[in-house]
């Protein structure tokens, strides 16, 4: 028996073969090489190892789905000790920043160089997660979303009205102390015509002069201006923050500033909401978002108010 | 004397000079591709190439192992290291100069200039990095002097690996071993003391307070170092060391090497006592230089791959040419040109100046002047800019545009400074910092820290997609200045 197996050798390099032959073509039977067979015997032992030490076994239901091992090792485990350390090293800052901004506000926030950095990365961060997908990274807006970094606030702007808004939103209806106000759908509702909509365009757009005064805007726009408008956006358009009316005479249009998205605003009358957060986030993280929103945006004060007197001057010369 | 008496006479290559029977291990003759390693046991030579690699290596061991303990005073919160790569603190220290991690462009110099040096000494003398200063060469060299410390010169050597196991063979191979890695402990031990304070290290790592890299870093250079002086050896520069084959694209025929000068040595043969020299060369095939060679090559086959240009080959020659009373450089630097020119009748030379040295010298010259102007001109305060690039501007509601900017001031001075920000653009712009007065912006000592800056520019002024500004930051103390230029974006499309 043993003589008839007797392995073939191959002439050329005294190696046995493995008897496999494809198309005249012989498979010799080289030994593996020493360094491969060795990592092969040390990977066997490290596995063994392995299983005892750490979870490896897959367990019946009811044991966790597997053996736990001797170290007792879990990533689940180390992911929540990383985050509650992290927590815990961040702590005394956020308590810092929510202290100094409950006694100081934002200026008390502003004179420390640490607290002030700290606010801006801890609301960065935030921002980032929660508010960018509406307003955009570093809160630059898109239409219907309003760019934050402007000195246009629809709302209230002092540093304790950003934090309410963020609390309870704006036209969120679950929360009784949202913001909230509305703009009728004059279009869409049959309030104004087309054409009395067309003209109220007219003179809404020739407040900030984005279009030259026309005689239908300057006649019956003005007229159904005053009559259906100026209750909440006022006489001069100027609008009011404690009523959310916007500004109508400025640069800035939140729904855009050509003449068919300016009728189509007033065809539906915009009803943007906001979330409320306050059951999302915690106060600190709501009081950083705010020291982030606040320090980042310019202060309705310089040039808008600048303005507005200045167009309030120039419509009382003018004789209205 | 027994033994000496079972044994032949050794052969004597010439008059009181034994031929050792020593094979070059190496030697291209024997070349197979699984050539399995043979032991090279270097013998002992004497003699001034000696000489200078012992002196060498004493004083690059040391300077290696004392040099973290040197202390260099740097004021008050600042590591007294004189060399010191601080990692946890991105610093690194090396006496006067401190460089910050942003200026790592003076460690890529430092490699360029010591690549273009190793190009010129390769160019004017060979392999004597390889030789003298490498790592490899002067660890391996102290361990084949321990090994002979505790198991005798090359023949000794020789018979103890072919006896069987006894009680001297194993306390010979266990204190050579122990030894050997009281080395390589000390060489992992004195790597780690220049990445921390060297003295708190040497103590920390006793009680086993140190970080978990140093001992993961001492463990490595302590294999490395065994593994590589102690058994790998000149497998290291022939297999693993890509240097020597650079070598070839840099050394030309003019380049000195250790040579053997053929026109003299040849026809080899043995000497008998009172034979003339008339007619035969000067070489007595005693192999006493394959015998000292550390990489197991015989030079007289001529530039090898293998060797390092130690030179010990021309100590152990000298030695012997002393002895049979002919004159010594049988084996020396020099050049197969100038062994041409000899044959030829011609004066042997060495140009030191050529194309390629001229060039080597030349840029060396070049970048360390470059270094020096930048080290020499370097300032203590930088100033970065990032503008916001999330919203790209803003419009304002009177319709002017306002541009966010952080503002990075670098700190690199010892002392906390005030400075004064300033401007450089449109006078139309208005500058606002965020929690600080733009006339006293503070930077603490040895500190980086970030300032918002708010720009506007009023819709009159804007006529352009972008404007060119600069931030200029001065400090009033000591008058230095540092600015960034940047761009403002009006949104306008023009």
């Amino acid at each position: 028996m043993a003589e008839d197996q007797k392995k073939e050798v191959d002439g050329y390099s005294g190696v046995e073969t493995t008897g496999h032959e494809w198309d005249g073509i012989k498979e010799l039977d080289n030994p593996l090489p020493r360094w491969w067979l060795w990592i092969f015997y040390a990977s066997i032992v490290w596995a063994a190892v392995y299983m005892v030490f750490m979870p490896a076994i897959p367990a019946p239901p009811g044991m966790d789905g597997h053996t736990p091992g001797l170290r007792n090792h879990s990533e689940r485990a180390n992911v929540h000790a990383a985050i509650s350390e992290l927590e815990t090293s961040r702590g005394p800052m956020f308590t810092q920043l929510q202290q100094a901004a409950d006694a100081g506000g934002p200026a008390a926030i502003e004179s420390d160089p640490a607290l002030l950095n700290f606010a801006l990365a801890a609301g960065e961060s935030a921002f980032g997660d929660n508010c960018a997908t509406c307003h955009g990274a570093g809160g630059q807006g898109f239409v219907g979303y309003p760019n934050l970094n402007d000195d246009d606030w629809i709302w209230p702007s002092s540093f304790d009205d950003i934090r309410a808004t963020i609390r309870h939103g704006i036209r969120w209806e679950d929360d009784p102390d949202s913001r909230f106000s509305q703009m009728p759908a004059y279009g869409r509702d049959g309030l104004l015509s087309r054409d009395e909509i067309s003209a109220v365009a007219d003179y809404v757009m020739a407040l900030s002069d984005m279009i030259e005064p026309t005689p239908e805007g300057q006649g019956a726009g003005a007229e159904i201006f005053a009559n259906q408008c100026s209750a909440c956006h006022g006489v001069n358009g100027l609008g009011d923050q404690s009523i959310g009316a916007p500004n109508l005479a400025d640069a800035i249009w939140l729904y855009g500033s050509e003449p068919d998205q300016v009728r189509n605003s007033i065809w539906r009358g915009p009803y943007g909401v906001m979330p409320a957060w306050n059951e999302r986030l915690d106060e600190t993280t709501i009081t950083a978002l705010a020291a982030y929103v606040y320090l980042r945006g310019e202060r309705a004060g310089d040039s808008f108010a600048d303005l507005r007197d200045e167009m309030a001057e120039e419509l009382a010369d003018a004789g209205r | 004397m027994e033994l000496i008496r079972n044994k032949p006479e050794p052969k004597e290559a010439a008059a009181g000079v034994i031929e050792h029977d020593a094979v070059a291990v190496n030697d291209p003759a024997r070349r197979e591709l699984y050539h399995k390693r043979e032991q090279i046991y270097p013998k002992l030579v004497q003699g001034k190439f000696r000489f200078a690699k012992w002196v060498f290596m004493i004083l690059a061991l040391g300077a290696y192992y004392l040099t973290p303990f040197i202390r260099w005073d740097r004021g008050e919160g600042a590591p007294d290291q004189a060399v010191l790569v601080d990692f946890a603190n991105a610093r690194f220290y090396f006496f006067f100069i401190e460089l910050w991690p942003q200026e790592v462009y003076y460690i890529t110099g430092l490699l360029i200039l010591a690549s273009l040096f190793l190009f010129l000494i390769t160019a004017l003398f060979g392999r004597v990095w390889c030789g003298y200063a490498c790592p490899q060469t002067v660890w391996t060299d102290l361990f084949i002097a321990v090994e002979r410390l505790f198991e005798g010169d090359r023949n000794k050597r020789m018979k103890l690996d072919k006896q069987p196991w006894s009680v001297d063979k194993a306390w010979r191979k266990v204190g050579k071993h122990s030894v050997w890695i009281l080395i390589a402990g000390a060489t992992g031990g004195a790597w780690i003391l220049y990445f921390h304070d060297a003295f708190a290290v040497v103590n920390n790592f006793v009680t086993g307070e140190a970080a978990l890299t140093s001992y993961v870093f001492f463990a490595l250079l302590t294999f490395t170092t065994y593994t590589l002086a102690g058994t790998m050896r000149e497998q290291v520069c022939t297999y693993m060391c890509p240097w020597p084959r650079i070598q070839g694209a840099l050394t030309d025929a003019d380049a000195l090497n250790v040579t053997y000068r053929t026109d003299r040595g040849e026809p080899r043969g043995r000497h008998k006592k009172g034979e003339s020299w008339e007619g035969r060369g000067d070489c007595i095939d005693c192999k006493a230089c394959v015998a000292a060679c550390p990489m197991g090559i015989d030079i007289r086959e001529g530039a090898q791959l293998e060797c390092i240009g130690c030179a010990l080959c021309i100590d152990a020659c000298d030695d012997i040419m002393g002895k049979i009373g002919r004159p010594k450089g049988l084996i020396a630097y020099d050049t197969d040109l100038n062994i041409e020119r000899r044959v030829a009748g011609e004066t042997p030379r060495f140009d030191l100046i050529r194309p390629r040295t001229i060039l080597y010298t030349a840029l060396i010259a070049a970048i360390s002047g470059l270094m020096l102007f930048g080290l020499a001109n370097r300032t203590e305060l930088s100033l970065d800019s990032y503008r916001d690039r999330a919203p790209n501007y803003v419009i304002l509601s009177d319709g002017s545009v306002r541009n966010g900017y952080t503002l990075t001031v670098v700190n690199k001075a010892n002392e906390s400074r005030v400075l004064s920000l300033a401007l450089q653009g449109d006078p139309a712009f208005t500058m606002r910092v965020l929690g600080a007065d733009a006339e006293a912006l503070a930077v603490g000592p040895d500190e980086t820290r970030d300032y918002r800056i708010f720009l506007n520019l009023p819709r009159e002024a804007v006529d352009a997609a972008s404007e060119p500004i600069a931030f200029v930051v001065t400090d009033p103390v000591t008058g230095e200045v540092a600015e960034t230029p940047s761009v403002f974006q009006t949104g306008e499309m023009r």
